[in-house]
Formats: structure tokens, C-alpha cells, sequence
């Protein structure tokens, strides 16, 4: 299964992933474990008519230790990804890079502070489905939604957040490695929800400076 | 002496009663058993189709379905394709009928509304429901249900379109899918249904608290029992929140209401929190008479007692308990307060160790036993094999960060059906066991086991690549995963789920074909073909209106197999040793 990701090309995506994969080798471990003893007890208790069942209602010290060996592994698991948690969700690290993405059935509308510097100003610089960004760069998005609910779903950023009409969601990532990365809709959000997709370019920050100076009116600092 | 009586009056009274009130409109919660069964059974075949419909459209997108051109094209079919392809509409309405159908028009009605009706009464002892004319009316009501939602297929616009979860606003305006009636439809005939489940278990409820045989102490019921009594008691209290939810809906669409539109005022995320307070405890709605179904074929067939009787007992209850604080597990990316996340995850991971209770408490009832693989017992370790994927497979989505990533993706897909159509395994395995005594005939057992092997094959063949889809990214409820160039490395696997599933669908026929015909002409069946325990084996096959000729006394425990009591590897609940052991002397 290990490949199966797509490659991490953020900043907290390693952290996802290592316990992605911790999680993944407890449940096959169990998987295995349980799987074996299940398949060893047909073939080894299999009623061959020369014997009696053990009569039997339980043992008690056995189904203590069985409660209590899950409960701490999940409590552990539980504050694990609780602290990564807080890290990518909860706390927004400081930056002066801020994105507004309005989705709506069904695109993407990205936009960039105008000449004020400010967004959600009249001269903000609008583009569908496409987001520049710079590398090794703190990106802060402002997520609204104009009509159903979308999710912002960049897997190779291990990103996702749901857009919601009404609400305005920070949320934000950070790149480490430029490229172009797909940016479907994860949302069921009508008859065009399949297709409604854009591309993130995570640029070096020459390029972007490069296309910001092509398309942008105000100039990243 | 007089009850006895009466209770002889009434029973001839009924045997007098026409073709109407004895198949039609019946008071015996044997034959409404029946029916909800033969509704499911009808109604999975549906839900069926509409799954190999979508995923026909997955594996190879926008080609045509094989004997679809002739579909009426204003109504199944908008726009102009035509000609057997699936346009993007239709495929939204597909996924989301087939899971509203096999939620609440399948498992649901065969889960709880079957075996609840026909079970009860004979397990616990008693002659019949609490309310039989309730009881009928629960049928009744929920038959108006099934009729109302097929409906929508035939409405202008297409059935609901919105996932069976219809978020809001997307369900609540019209413009944002184009379904009109269709959308309507869907949310008055959940609101019929849940009337119709309220009067069920209520019923239920009733009949184990007030008319259990003398003797049968809440700990020597069946656990079968056990898990359709806190079913019940879990549709008592989720379902009411589900009609509120959708009551408000369907204002919203009708009545100019904004209770889930922001632009009146209202907030989007109001109707997740309503649904999944109702929709996680109804995914153990769902499973947990499957867990009971299990535990009493794994006990019976192992010849040995349910490992861990009371902890069984408790674990239900306690996932019941727990089951009410797990459901924002299904908003981590949501836009709900991150902290709020952080509490549901805690809640979520520990929902997680009565489940692992009841998988380690079955392998440990296998433990020492004499196994027998009958076709019951085969589909029961089916869903044991099931439920453990399931259940771990859970445990990603439960850790808030790999959530992220999976969320809304093929692994929940892969995730949940294990679980939810992992108790078809269940269902399988309970129409095995008790078809005996519901229809007086035995089933064909080779048919059966080559029904379990083929079903078992296909249907991890089916399922189980979507762990691989998922991990990958491919998101769910898309139409066409050909339209992403990061999926397209994976599209053979969505042809290689397709045709296991194709598969899956015709080894059914194993099935369709093995319960028709043994309906008709199966060898005549004895009262106790598997020699069992439990009560239901101790009344005449198939039971009568009235269903035991004395009414049992209770000894016992339900699973006293191999007891060292008596020669047999059995000793039925109603067995009084004394008696036997006064006889045995003369």
C-alpha cells in the first residue's frame, strides 16, 4: 500500500503520513493477528465428531487484557494526531501571502490583493481554477462558497478543507517543492462536481515574481 | 388455566381468517416478518442494479450501458446523450438512491424490521408482539415509503441527486441540482419511513421489556435479542432528530424557509450536525443486529457458549451510549471548530474498543470449539472477516490528520462498505439459519456454500481496491475519474472493481435461485434442524398464530452448548433437567 500515496510536497505532510503509515501497521499487525488465529481455529477446532467443545462462558483476565491493549493504543494514536492536528488546522502561522478562493458551481475563483494590498477590495485580481504561489512560502486562503458546499482538495499538499456558502475559513499550507499539482473538488456540489478542477503551480520564487509581475497589479514584496 | 384458554380461543379464531388478513393485512408478527422480508429482498435487487449502473459509468466512463438505450430519456434520463449512456445527473441520482435504498429500503427492513418482527416474540417466548395492529402498521407505513421513494424515478427532473447524505444548501434549493419533485419525494418518504421504524420499535421495545417467558431474565436472552432491543431504543431517539432535520428540508424547498441557507440567515452546517447525530447512531442501527445475529450462529455452530456472554451484552450498550458523541467525526473538514474535531476524535478512538471486544469475544468463542461450516456459519465468519476490515479501516479516518487526506475519498467508500454492506454477510447468514423456521422448508446447502464462496470473492474483489483508490486520492461521487490526470494510473483498478462487482451482483442469482425454489419445494424442515438453544426452535415448524403450544419456562442461559449437564452438545433454554433427570429414573 506504501506507494500508493501521492507524493507530499508540503510542509505537515510528512507528519500526516508517518502516522498514516504508524496506523497502517498496527491494523495490519491486528489484521494479520486475527486473521491467522480465526483461520488456525476452523481448520484445528473443525467438528470432526471425536470430540467434545470446551465448555466454556469466558475468561475474564483475557478480556481485560483485550479491552485495555486497544483502548491505550487508540488513546495513544488519539493524542498523536491530535498535536499534528492542532499544527495544520488549528494554529495559522504568520504570513503576508494571502490567497481568496470563492468557490462556486463549479469553479474555482482565486483571487489576489489588488494594488491595496487588501482582499476583498474591488480591485482584486481574479483567475479561475488557477493558483500561483511561491515555494517555501506560508500561504494563507480565505475560503468562501457562493452556493453549495465545496471542499478544496489538493492531495499532493495533503490539503483539504470544505468550502462553506456563508462562512469565511482560513486556512493555509505551505509548498516544498515547485510544481503543478491537480486541485479537484472533493464536494459533491451538483452535476458538475466531476470536472470541477483546477491546478496549483508552486513557483521558485524568481518564476514567481516572474508571473506576478505579468498578471498581478500589486507586486509581491 | 384461563389465559390458556383464551389464548386457544383467539388462536382458532385466527385460523379462520381469509387470504387477506393472513397474507395481506396480518396481525402475526411471523408473516409481517415475512413481508418486510420479501420488500427488502425486492428492494435489494434495485439498489443492486443501480450500483452496477454506477459503476458501469466509473470503469468505463461515458460508454453505453449495455440494454439502457430504451429508457425513457425526459425521465431517468436528462440531456441529450442518450442512447444508454449515463449522463453526469443521472450518476449523481444513481449513487445516491442506491445508498438511500440500501440503507433504509434494504438492510434496514431484512436488519430490524425481519428478523426483529419474526425473532422477538419466539426468542424471548411469548405469543406475539405487543402491539400487533401497530405492528402492521409499521409494515404498512413503511411499504407506503418504499412506493413513495421508487416514485421519484418516474418524476420530471430524476430522483434525488444530493447523496444520501443531502447536504444542504445542495438539497435545499432546486437550482443547485435541477431535482425538483424528485428531491421532495426523497425526504417525505424518509419522513413516512421513520414513522413506520418509531412504531416498530416501540413495539419492540414493549414486547422485551413486558413479555418475556417466565424465567427469561434480561441476561439469558439471546443476544440477537439484546442487540434488537438497543436497535430499538436507538431509532426511538435518533430517528426523531432525522425528521426534524428533514421537516426543516423540506420547508426550506417549499416554504421559503432558511434554516440551512445562508443567504435567509441560515447556516449550511447546521443540517450536518442534525444528520449525523442521527446518521452514526444509525450506522449501528444497522450493524448492531448483525452483531447479534453473528454471535448466536458462531455460538450455535461452534457447539460452545458465546465467549464473554455479559461483555457482549455490555459492549452493545456502550457502543449504543458512545454512538451519540461520535458524529462529528463526519465534519473534520467541515469548517467546524478544529478543536471541536480534536474532542470528536478522542470520543471516535474509543467507540473503537467495545467493537474490538466483540471481534476478539467471537474469536475466542471459535476457541476450543467443534466447528461445523454450515452456510449460516460460513457467511457469520463472513462478516466477522468484514467487520474487522471495516472496523480497522475505520481507525484512519478516525485520527483527525489522516482524515484530511482521506476524507470524501474511495477509502471511505471502501471504509463503510465493509461495515454497512459487510452485514449482507449478516443478513445472508441469519436468511440461512432461520429460513427454517420461517418458511417450515430447508434451504439447498451446496448451492448455499457456493452462493458464500463466489459472494466472499467478489465481494472483497470489489471492495477491497477502493482502500487502494482512496489512498491515491481519487474522491468519491465522481462521474468520470478519467477527467484527472493524477487518476489515471488508476483506472484499471476502477475496471478491476467493476467486474468483481459485476461478478458480486450475479453470484446473487446462487441465492435468488436457492430461496425460490426451496420456498416452493425445499425438504420439509424439523423443529430443530440445527439444534439450537434458543426458544424459537422449541415451537412447532413453521410456528403457529399463537407460535408455542405451552407456553416455555426459562431454565437457562442461550448458549449452553456442550454443557456437561447432559449427553448432547445441547440443552435447549426451555429443557427443565429435573423432569428429564424424574423420567430418566423410572
Amino acid at each position: 500500500m506504501m506507494q500508493w500515496l501521492p507524493e507530499d510536497v508540503s510542509t505537515f505532510g510528512q507528519e500526516i503520513d508517518s502516522l498514516f503509515y504508524l496506523i497502517y501497521y498496527i491494523t495490519a499487525a491486528t489484521f494479520i493477528l486475527v486473521t491467522v488465529l480465526m483461520v488456525v481455529f476452523l481448520i484445528k477446532y473443525r467438528d470432526r465428531g471425536d470430540r467434545r467443545a470446551t465448555y466454556s462462558h469466558g475468561n475474564t483476565t483475557l478480556e481485560i487484557i483485550w479491552t485495555i491493549i486497544p483502548a491505550v493504543i487508540l488513546i495513544v494514536l488519539a493524542f498523536m494526531s491530535a498535536s499534528t492536528w492542532a499544527k495544520v488546522k488549528r494554529h495559522v502561522p504568520d504570513t503576508d501571502f494571502e490567497v481568496g478562493v470563492m468557490a462556486k458551481q463549479f469553479n474555482w475563483e482565486i483571487s489576489y490583493p489588488g494594488a491595496d494590498g487588501k482582499l476583498g477590495t474591488d480591485d482584486d485580481v481574479k483567475f479561475d481554477n488557477d493558483l500561483h504561489v511561491p515555494v517555501h512560502k506560508p500561504i494563507r486562503l480565505v475560503l468562501g462558497a457562493r452556493d453549495v458546499i465545496h471542499s478544496f482538495f489538493i492531495p499532493n499538499m495533503r490539503f483539504k478543507q470544505d468550502a462553506v456558502p456563508g462562512r469565511q475559513i482560513i486556512a493555509w499550507f505551505e509548498g516544498t517543492k515547485p510544481g503543478k499539482y491537480e486541485l479537484p473538488c472533493a464536494e459533491l456540489c451538483g452535476f458538475g462536481h466531476s470536472g470541477m478542477k483546477g491546478w496549483l503551480y508552486v513557483q521558485t520564487p524568481d518564476e514567481y515574481k516572474k508571473w506576478a509581475d505579468e498578471n498581478l497589479t500589486a507586486k509581491p514584496q | 388455566m384461563s389465559e390458556i384458554a383464551a389464548t386457544h380461543a383467539s388462536h382458532e379464531h385466527h385460523q379462520e381468517l381469509g387470504f387477506i388478513r393472513t397474507y395481506i393485512f396480518s396481525l402475526d408478527h411471523k408473516m409481517i416478518g415475512r413481508q418486510f422480508l420479501f420488500m427488502g429482498l425486492l428492494m435489494i435487487i434495485v439498489g443492486g442494479l443501480l450500483a452496477m449502473l454506477v459503476r458501469w459509468q466509473l470503469a468505463w466512463p461515458e460508454t453505453p450501458v449495455p440494454g439502457l438505450g430504451f429508457v425513457p430519456e425526459p425521465y431517468i434520463y436528462p440531456g441529450e446523450h442518450g442512447g444508454g449512456i449515463i449522463p453526469p445527473q443521472t450518476y449523481n441520482a444513481l449513487f445516491t438512491m442506491h445508498a438511500t435504498i440500501m440503507i433504509f429500503f434494504v438492510v434496514m427492513p431484512i436488519m430490524v424490521g425481519t428478523f426483529g418482527n419474526f425473532l422477538i416474540p419466539l426468542m424471548i417466548g411469548t405469543r406475539d408482539m405487543a402491539f400487533p395492529k401497530l405492528n402492521m402498521l409499521s409494515f404498512w407505513v413503511g411499504a407506503i415509503a418504499t412506493v413513495v421513494m421508487l416514485s421519484s424515478f418516474f418524476v420530471p427532473g430524476g430522483p434525488a441527486a444530493g447523496g444520501w447524505t443531502s447536504y444542504a444548501p445542495l438539497s435545499a434549493r432546486a437550482q443547485y441540482t435541477g431535482v425538483e419533485l424528485g428531491q421532495d419525494l426523497w425526504i417525505i418518504s424518509l419522513l413516512i419511513l421513520g414513522v413506520s421504524s418509531l412504531m416498530g420499535s416501540i413495539n419492540y421495545i414493549t414486547t422485551i421489556i413486558n413479555m418475556r417467558a417466565p424465567g427469561m431474565t434480561y441476561f439469558r436472552m439471546p443476544l440477537t435479542v439484546w442487540s434488537l432491543f438497543v436497535t430499538a431504543i436507538l431509532l426511538l431517539l435518533a430517528l426523531p432528530v432525522l425528521t426534524a432535520a428533514l421537516a426543516m428540508l423540506l420547508f426550506d424547498r417549499v416554504a421559503g424557509t432558511s434554516f440551512f441557507l445562508p443567504e435567509g440567515g441560515g447556516q449550511p452546517l447546521l443540517w450536518q450536525h442534525m444528520f449525523w447525530f442521527f446518521g452514526h447512531p444509525e450506522v449501528y442501527i444497522l450493524v448492531l443486529p448483525a452483531m447479534g445475529v453473528t454471535s448466536e450462529i458462531l455460538s450455535t455452530f461452534s457447539r460452545k457458549p458465546i465467549f464473554g456472554y455479559h461483555a457482549m451484552a455490555f459492549s452493545m450498550i456502550a457502543i449504543a451510549f458512545l454512538s451519540w458523541i461520535v458524529w462529528g467525526h463526519h465534519m473534520f473538514i467541515s469548517g467546524m471548530n478544529p478543536l471541536l474535531g480534536t474532542a470528536f476524535m478522542m470520543t471516535t478512538m474509543v467507540i473503537a474498543v467495545p467493537s474490538a471486544i466483540k471481534v476478539f469475544n467471537w474469536l475466542g468463542t471459535l476457541w476450543g470449539g467443534t466447528i461445523r461450516l454450515t452456510s449460516p456459519m460460513l457467511f457469520a465468519l463472513g462478516f466477522v472477516s468484514n467487520f474487522l476490515i471495516g472496523g480497522l479501516s475505520g481507525v484512519f479516518m478516525a485520527s483527525t490528520p489522516v482524515d484530511i487526506f482521506i476524507h470524501d475519498t474511495y477509502y471511505i467508500v471502501a471504509h463503510f462498505h465493509y461495515v454497512v454492506a459487510g452485514i449482507v454477510f449478516a443478513l445472508f447468514a441469519a436468511v440461512y439459519y432461520w429460513f427454517p423456521k420461517m418458511f417450515g422448508r430447508t434451504m439447498n446447502e451446496p448451492l448455499a456454500k457456493i452462493h458464500f464462496v463466489l459472494t466472499y470473492i467478489f465481494f472483497n474483489g470489489a471492495f477491497f481496491p477502493m482502500h487502494f483508490l482512496g489512498v491515491a486520492g481519487h474522491m468519491r461521487r465522481i462521474y468520470n475519474p478519467t477527467q484527472y490526470e493524477f487518476l489515471l494510473p488508476l483506472q484499471h483498478w476502477n475496471v478491476f472493481i467493476t467486474v468483481s462487482a459485476l461478478l458480486l451482483g450475479a453470484s446473487q442469482f446462487f441465492f435468488l435461485f436457492n430461496f425460490i425454489w426451496s420456498l416452493i419445494a425445499g425438504k420439509k424442515a424439523d423443529r430443530n434442524p440445527w439444534q439450537a438453544n434458543t426458544l424459537e426452535w422449541s415451537a412447532p415448524t413453521p410456528p403457529p398464530h399463537g407460535n408455542f403450544e405451552v407456553q416455555p419456562v426459562v431454565y437457562r442461559g442461550p448458549y449452553e452448548y456442550s454443557s456437561p449437564e447432559v449427553k448432547e452438545d445441547w440443552l435447549p433454554q426451555d429443557k427443565n433437567l429435573g423432569v428429564t433427570a424424574a423420567a430418566r429414573a423410572h
